[in-house]
């Protein structure tokens, strides 16, 4: 048995964020136009490949690369559809193939992320929309010049149709695979623009709702492969004691009885945690299970170690009423110090959330094989951030990203878990003390949970001053959290001089016609390692803001939908949702025992509004949703039926968010251990959801986590029309509904 | 020690620890990873498969305990993939991540086989205990639904 203590390790860049390898890139780098070197015919083989995106083979099939991972959220079948459109391809032989970590070709141009290869923010549709439909249309024209050379006819006589090129004049038709089987790559490449593209309503694919999504089949069967089924030859298994918090190191480890487990070959103690590696998965769960008692950890260089959930909450809220905090400015419009200095009647109130975590159902894993000299690896992982991996496993091995060989894997959700790199981290270290064999570490639920990437606790101070109208006439949000840019995307953190995206996201009102307003975050350092979590902040931004709102109109006296309506009165795409929402919802009609609560959200350039309805069990506390509608309008939809079960199941995610999840923290630690703890929302929660897409053919915005955020203000106003009493707090458990209503 | 069982209607010794879960049999062992680890205590659901025809946890049943019984995981509920809920899985476009997904067929498979028409509160009592965090529950009951009418 080996024993080996890795406690200098270099881990120095386990922490660094999801836009490590990003950079600024020009559109035609993205593509991957005019770069030679990987475009070359394949003529020989029988293939042709125009252009990084894709591969025609002789038999006809077209490979695609996508270039984000798919966890769960449509985007292996939706990307390479863009493709296929505007490639006209035969869309029963197109394959998808998870495109490596290359930035430099795959990079997603969105704004958000400028270049960088992520799965996260919603973006993958909006940003490869233009790139990967010019990228098809490309590939349309070498095909259709290469028929033009073979038969000798001008190519503007050609005309394609489902995966053939077509000369109408001589009745003639190649298929892509036959041009394939004797084309080669021109030197310079067709030049496509966005006008040379097709409009919406020449779209054979796009938008089509009997396309269903290319994983379905193989998730129904048990044949998808997740990063959990890896299997390589001669493996060994591993999981890690995770560390309670950041900063804590393994001290008296006793391992005796751990490797006495038979099948136990390794105790490893981690900078992070205390690895066990053996044989076979049992033994090293039961080691795992006998070195949990035999652990102590030091947390005298761990920051979080002096942090109580509880306790905090009152230093929270001194604060939010502090002066003299130093807070930065998030959004701002015009002039809210001024507006609310001005008298009149200024109304406030303040919110909270805890802190919640991904619970995906797949535990963290990854599988590692270091080769003998240390210098390369291979990783089989479900990333949402590949980038993140090659680093990570890179500096630990002291080696160049190019020796890292990373095979992205479906993902058992991800909803912002898997952009943190740790489990790579951890995968590494351990393999490389066992090279050249592979190791598959998988965490134990538990250890999933301790290492948990929680969304941040949050408090919410809301002032606003009404003019004699009753209008808004200043607006003031002051967020107080710790920041998660801070922790997940470190440069983008010191670039904004402290600004943090992913925490204040969903705290401006673009859509609202409030003269002056302005967001300001005050930063809590608690030493948490909080993360992305699926609707980032407006998961609790929004709940703060459309809380408020409704209160402001109880205050006026209004109704919540038309108080809404005034205030998107000059946006008609938002009013639009509104009023849909209110039309599906049948607004006005009362229902005994009752209660309805109304709703909007914006998310990356998407726009939803909701409505719940609601009863309430006042013995218990127990709010029942019995129903939720949601309109959204999210641009053209690529493949409808998928944007309505991610809207879905983006309302299922707010409604467990909004009703049950809570993770408390002691002395550092994270209380809760498994989902008979950290309960989330089960069948018997379920409301009857309710969705409608406004139809658009503005290019796609965000899909994936839109639902989420009204959800939560939805219930909390319902809940104050039936009680009258008003939930200022996330989770709405029926613990605090009860002291609410008693 | 060797354990006798029946997996997929194949006879199948093992040679493990008897205290192994049944999950890590199945999905290391004998390397059908359609059954998937949730949470371990029997919290989830995603690990079900049916044993004799009752749906089980895996997680928490020792390979002792299904000596010489008939384990059928998701490889094993049709021999073509096109059991009547499969094909209504599709039908409603159900998995999103898919993760938690055989775990709810296999539960759903031994509703539909004592009930050929569940009404929605059996069909909600019967799947409580499988959670889908991607929240496609609905079109879970849907498609149990769908399945019910077309068989």
């Amino acid at each position: 048995m080996n024993d080996t203590n890795l406690h200098e390790a270099p881990l120095a860049t386990t922490r660094r964020g999801f836009l490590v390898g990003a950079g600024s890139l020009t559109f035609s780098a993205v593509l991957g136009l005019g770069t030679g070197g990987i475009t070359e015919s394949h003529a020989a083989t029988g293939k042709l490949q125009p252009n990084a995106w894709l591969t025609i083979h002789a038999d006809g099939t077209v490979t695609i690369m996508a270039p984000v991972a798919e966890m769960g959220q449509g985007t292996l079948t939706a990307l390479p559809m863009l493709v296929a459109e505007e490639l006209d391809a035969d869309w029963s032989k197109v394959k998808a193939e998870f495109a490596p970590p290359n930035p430099a070709l795959y990079g997603n141009p969105h704004p958000i992320l400028r270049g960088g290869q992520a799965t996260v923010a919603s973006v993958a549709v909006p940003g490869y929309f233009t790139p990967l439909r010019i990228a098809g249309a490309q590939a349309r024209a070498v095909l259709m010049q290469a028929a033009a050379d073979k038969w000798g006819v001008p190519v503007g006589e050609l005309s394609t149709d489902t995966g053939k090129v077509l000369h109408a004049k001589s009745g003639r038709s190649l298929g892509y695979g036959e041009i394939a089987s004797f084309a080669s790559v021109p030197a310079e490449l067709p030049k496509i623009t966005p006008a040379d593209l097709k409009q919406p309503g020449q779209y054979k694919l796009v938008g089509k709702t009997t396309i269903g999504r290319a994983d379905v089949p193989s998730k129904v069967t048990g044949q998808a492969k997740f990063g959990i089924d890896v299997i390589v030859p001669d493996m060994l298994y591993a999981t890690v004691l995770e560390s309670p918090m950041e900063g804590a190191k393994a001290v008296n480890v006793d391992a005796d009885a751990a490797k006495a487990v038979p099948g136990i070959t390794h105790v490893i103690t981690l900078p992070f945690g205390v690895a066990v590696v053996g044989n076979t998965v049992e033994a090293t769960r039961r080691a795992r299970q006998l070195l949990h008692e035999k652990v102590r950890w030091d947390t005298s260089a761990a920051a979080a170690a002096k942090f109580d959930s509880v306790r905090a909450r009152a230093e929270y809220e001194r604060h939010g009423k502090d002066a003299a905090a130093k807070p930065l400015d998030a959004y701002k419009r015009g002039d809210a110090d001024k507006a609310l200095g001005e008298g009149g009647k200024v109304i406030e109130a303040t919110y909270w959330s805890e802190h919640v975590c991904h619970a995906q159902m797949e535990p963290m894993n990854c599988t590692v094989r270091v080769a003998q000299d240390g210098q390369s690896c291979e990783i089989w992982a479900g990333s949402q951030a590949p980038a993140g991996v090659v680093a990570v496993a890179s500096g630990i091995l002291k080696t160049t990203p190019d020796k890292v060989r990373f095979h992205q894997q479906l993902m058992g959700g991800g909803f912002g878990r898997r952009i943190a790199s740790d489990i790579v981290a951890q995968a590494v270290v351990v393999a490389n003390a066992v090279k050249p064999r592979a190791v598959k570490l998988i965490l134990t639920r538990e250890d999933d949970m301790v290492a948990a990437r929680p969304r941040p606790m949050t408090h919410h101070v809301l002032r606003a001053r009404l003019d004699e109208q009753g209008r808004i006439a200043g607006w003031k949000h002051r967020i107080v959290a710790e920041n998660v840019d801070a922790v997940a995307a470190p440069p983008r953190f010191q670039a904004t001089g402290g600004k943090d995206y992913i925490g204040w996201q969903g705290s401006d009102l673009p859509h609202y016609a409030i003269p002056n307003y302005v967001s300001e975050g005050v930063r809590e350092l608690r030493g948490m390692r909080v993360q992305p979590f699926r609707g980032i902040g407006s998961g609790h931004n929004k709940f703060a803001v459309e809380s408020f709102l409704d209160e402001i109109a109880a205050e006026r006296g209004i109704d919540p939908l038309e108080f809404r309506l005034s205030l998107t009165r000059e946006d008609p795409r938002a009013s639009a949702v509104l009023r849909e929402v209110a039309r599906m919802s049948d607004w006005g009609r009362q229902r005994p025992g009752r209660g309805m609560g109304i709703a909007f959200a914006d998310y990356h350039g998407s726009l939803s509004a909701g409505v719940a309805e609601i009863s309430l069990d006042r013995a218990t506390g127990k709010i029942k949703v019995h129903n939720y509608w949601v309109a959204a309008d999210t641009g053209l939809a690529i493949q409808p039926q998928n944007v309505l079960a991610q809207i879905e199941g983006a309302v299922v995610w707010g409604l467990s968010v909004a009703l049950f999840e809570q993770l408390d923290v002691k002395d550092g630690a994270i209380v809760q251990t498994n989902f008979h703890d950290y309960p989330v929302l089960r069948m018997s929660d379920m409301p009857e959801i309710h969705t409608s897409l406004i139809p658009s053919q503005v290019p796609p915005t965000g899909v994936g986590e839109l639902g989420v955020a009204a959800v939560a203000p939805a219930i909390g106003n319902a809940l104050f029309r039936l009680t009258g009493q008003r939930a200022r707090q996330l989770p709405m458990s029926a613990a605090v509904v009860k002291g609410l209503v008693v | 020690m060797a354990t006798e069982l029946k997996v997929n209607g194949k006879s199948t010794r093992v040679d493990v620890d008897p205290a192994t879960p049944l999950l890590w049999v199945l999905r290391e062992h004998l390397q059908l990873t359609g059954t998937k680890f949730g949470c371990g205590i029997a919290q989830c659901g995603a690990c079900t498969v049916h044993v004799d025809g009752e749906a089980t946890r895996s997680c928490t049943t020792p390979v002792a305990a299904v000596a010489g019984k008939s384990v059928t995981t998701i490889e094993g509920l049709s021999p073509t993939g096109e059991h009547k809920l499969q094909k209504a899985w599709i039908a409603e476009q159900v998995p999103q991540c898919g993760y938690c997904q055989s775990g709810q067929i296999m539960q759903a498979a031994t509703l539909l086989a004592r009930n050929a028409n569940p009404s929605r509160e059996q069909i909600v009592r019967h799947m409580d205990g499988n959670i889908c965090r991607c929240g496609t529950y609905q079109r879970i009951v849907k498609a149990i639904e769908r399945a019910a009418k077309e068989a």
